[in-house]
């Protein structure tokens, strides 16, 4: 559109890529599996470009990873079958890209939040991130009080349906069984072992 | 035995099952050959091009199942452009018009064309199984034709195939009962397996592709209650898309599985890995991504007493990662699982010390594929070259026939290649050793090799030229970023009229190319037939 010069869209494009790199042109020309899922949800604080699909996204990164004159890439190393390196590839493309999303409430708060929980390594990063979006202090953790000084508590809802203390299990089968997180009031996490 | 007659020689040979010992047993008289001949049913041919249809028809028309495999090993790694070859259309085509009762066919690294498919439905009607390993080509227009056409169809393998078209349209094209198939290896969407278990409930394979997410929702029950079903299942393979939580759908029928693939399981973190592999005593093969950990593989080690074969792909495949295996997790399996034989292992680093422990625990191996991510690498403790290491098992391993080498290696390793490696018939080889003794020592040592790749390593024309007779006895050597010249690559093809030297020219350099020049890509061959008529442009036999 004519425009689209003055305005200068391009500079302030949100993309996949890394900044100074310029997405490559070209079309894909490898045949994309057909992903059942629907597309997941963007919110603005993802990127996501309204021209490009999701999955040709995804193909674009994957061309330019592989691409990437930093790593020094050996062909045909490490002795891989293409068709197992296409599957893995786009797979792990695919779960970077759609990330865990989940919804946290804050007993209190007007409304909820969605946070990726992809994007933290691990327990002291998540914690923090909390506090900084719903503006609490979760206190001192520890396996046999819970959060010690804290009004709130942060717990999770895992696969069974059960409200669970955020940071009892390891992070990895955290990431795997949380469904939803509730940052809970001190007064109704009693039982959860927060000592107020 | 001149006086018996043939049909007590044919009873006899009936017991002589593999097919290197019916070749045997064809070389030593022509009575015996006539007799061998005339009765075999099961033949392999290791290169479609080292002989014609026509021949193979002649010579055996009593033929039932056939395996046929085409393109070098190395083009599964893109090292072989596309269109070199290795087609399976003038094989099908040839068997449909003579009068061959074709049972069975099992195709490895070719090309098949969906018409290539239909054909083969078509031709022939006690059609009873189908192996597609590593082929490209077809979509699933011509595997509907199999599975319409095929009344008796036992079994269907489709194992790493580039096929273009995904949907599982084709799958309804099964006739409503398919009392005969046990066997279905390759991704099958949820919907599909339970249409397809309706209809086979005797299956014995499985692989599975279905995508799950939720747990709790309706496709996971039908799963569980699909599952539940199917108590012959041995093999199991596929996870493409399964989310961890959806796992103890599997668990009931984990006890009787002998074979496990989770090599495409990306999703499924190790711990879940772990929980799955602790309820399969019986697991006799288990394939595997590296995620699984040193400790994973402490678990199967303490789990799977009966295993036999283990692969652990890399799940960063792009090979700059970190892999989540090191020597650690290999010899606990080896301390473990006394019965393993077969292994193909990437992993981040390996030892001198611990090849010589994995080498005294596993004295029966047969296959030993061990791929360092890191090209060269040396022993991380000692900075060592593996030499030793590798010079341990194949001393021990007195059986060993298949062997693929990396990390940092020199000459010495393969000195000891050719002294112990007694029974070796195919080596890998990639980034290893100084000079031309390397290749030599292998060469002049190992004498039941058939089949030698190597890549990006410094031998030239002296070690190609050496022993030029001993390439008659192979079935094929593959050479690609050594040293040898295009001059070498012609006195060879002169001296060997026997052999098709093909050289894989992808820029057009050899056109006006001096004797001097550097062969980029060799690939020579044993053959009965002469130059192929079907190379493509790039591909120069001389």
């Amino acid at each position: 559109m004519a425009f689209d010069k003055e305005l200068n869209l391009e500079a302030t494009e949100l993309r996949l890529g890394l900044p100074g790199t310029k997405e490559s042109e070209k079309q894909p020309t490898i045949a994309i599996k057909s992903n059942k899922r629907a597309l997941p949800n963007f919110n603005e604080e993802s990127c996501g470009s309204k021209e490009n699909s999701n999955a040709s996204h995804l193909i674009q990164k994957r061309d330019q990873e592989i691409a990437s004159p930093a790593k020094a890439q050996v062909v045909g190393w490490p002795p891989v079958r293409s068709y197992r390196k296409n599957c893995l590839q786009l797979k792990k493309m695919e779960a970077e890209a759609a990330g865990m999303y989940v919804k946290v409430s804050m007993d209190g708060a007007p409304y909820l939040r969605k946070i990726d929980l992809k994007v933290y390594k691990g327990y002291p990063e998540l914690l923090k991130a909390l506090e900084e979006m719903f503006k609490f202090s979760a206190g001192e953790y520890s396996e046999r009080e819970g959060y010690n000084g804290s009004e709130f508590v942060p717990t999770y809802e895992d696969k069974d349906g059960d409200w669970m203390l955020v940071g009892d299990v390891p992070w990895d089968m955290f990431l795997c069984s949380c469904k939803r997180l509730r940052i809970m009031k001190g007064s109704e996490a009693k039982g959860l072992g927060c000592a107020v | 035995m001149n006086y018996f007659p043939d049909e007590v020689l044919e009873h006899v040979f009936d017991f002589v099952a593999s097919h290197r010992d019916r070749n045997a047993v064809s070389l030593v008289c022509r009575l015996w050959h006539r007799v061998e001949r005339l009765s075999r049913q099961r033949v392999f041919v290791g290169n479609c091009y080292a002989l014609s249809p026509e021949i193979l028809i002649a010579r055996f028309p009593g033929l039932k199942s056939l395996t046929l495999k085409g393109k070098p090993h190395f083009a599964d790694f893109n090292l072989v452009p596309h269109d070199w070859g290795g087609y399976v259309q003038p094989w099908i085509e040839a068997l449909s018009n003579s009068r061959i009762g074709l049972e069975e066919l099992r195709l490895k690294r070719m090309v098949v064309s969906d018409e290539s498919l239909e054909l083969l439905s078509r031709s022939f009607a006690n059609f009873k199984s189908l192996v597609l390993v590593s082929c490209e080509g077809f979509t699933t227009v011509g595997l509907a034709a199999i599975a319409a056409n095929c009344r008796f169809l036992r079994e269907l393998d489709l194992q790493e195939n580039e096929i273009d078209d995904h949907s599982g349209h084709w799958l309804s094209c099964f006739p409503d009962s398919c009392t005969s198939l046990i066997s279905l290896n390759f991704a099958l969407p949820l919907e599909t397996l339970q249409n397809i278990l309706m209809r086979a409930p005797q299956l014995v394979d499985l692989g599975t592709g279905s995508y799950i997410h939720d747990p709790d929702s309706e496709t996971y029950n039908k799963l569980k209650h699909t599952i539940l079903k199917c108590k012959s299942i041995r093999n199991l393979s596929g996870f493409l898309e399964v989310a961890p939580r959806c796992l103890p759908a599997i668990y009931p029928i984990c006890l009787n599985l002998t074979s496990l693939n989770l090599s495409y399981a990306a999703g499924i973190h190790g711990s879940e890995l772990v929980k799955l592999i602790r309820r399969c005593a019986k697991l006799q093969r288990l394939w595997i991504l590296d995620c699984i950990g040193d400790k994973g593989l402490e678990v199967v080690a303490s789990t799977c007493k009966e295993l036999q074969e283990l692969r652990v792909f890399p799940s960063d495949v792009l090979g700059v990662g970190h892999a989540a295996v090191t020597e650690n997790g290999l010899v606990a399996i080896s301390a473990g699982c006394p019965k393993l034989h077969s292994l193909l292992y990437f992993c981040q680093q390996m030892t001198n010390a611990a090849l010589i422990v994995v080498a005294k625990n596993c004295p029966n191996f047969i296959r030993f594929r061990l791929c360092i991510l890191e090209p060269t690498k040396p022993d991380p403790v000692t900075m060592q070259p593996l030499d030793d290491g590798f010079g341990a098992i194949v001393q021990s391993c007195k059986h060993l026939r298949r062997l693929s080498l990396s990390g940092l290696l020199t000459d010495r390793v393969f000195l000891y290649i050719g002294m112990y490696a007694e029974q070796l018939e195919m080596l890998s080889v990639a980034f290893a050793g100084d000079s031309d003794k390397g290749m030599l020592y292998v060469l002049n040592g190992c004498k039941k090799l058939r089949k030698l790749e190597i890549r990006d390593c410094p031998y030239g024309d002296k070690a190609l030229l050496t022993d030029v007779g001993k390439y008659e006895t192979m079935r094929s050597l593959w050479m690609s970023s050594c040293e040898v010249t295009l001059g070498g690559c012609k006195t060879l093809a002169k001296e060997m009229p026997r052999l098709n030297v093909e050289i894989i020219n992808e820029h057009d350099q050899m056109e006006i190319g001096s004797e001097e020049q550097r062969v980029e890509k060799m690939y020579l061959y044993r053959t009965l037939v002469g130059p192929r008529k079907d190379a493509p442009e790039f591909v120069w036999t001389l």
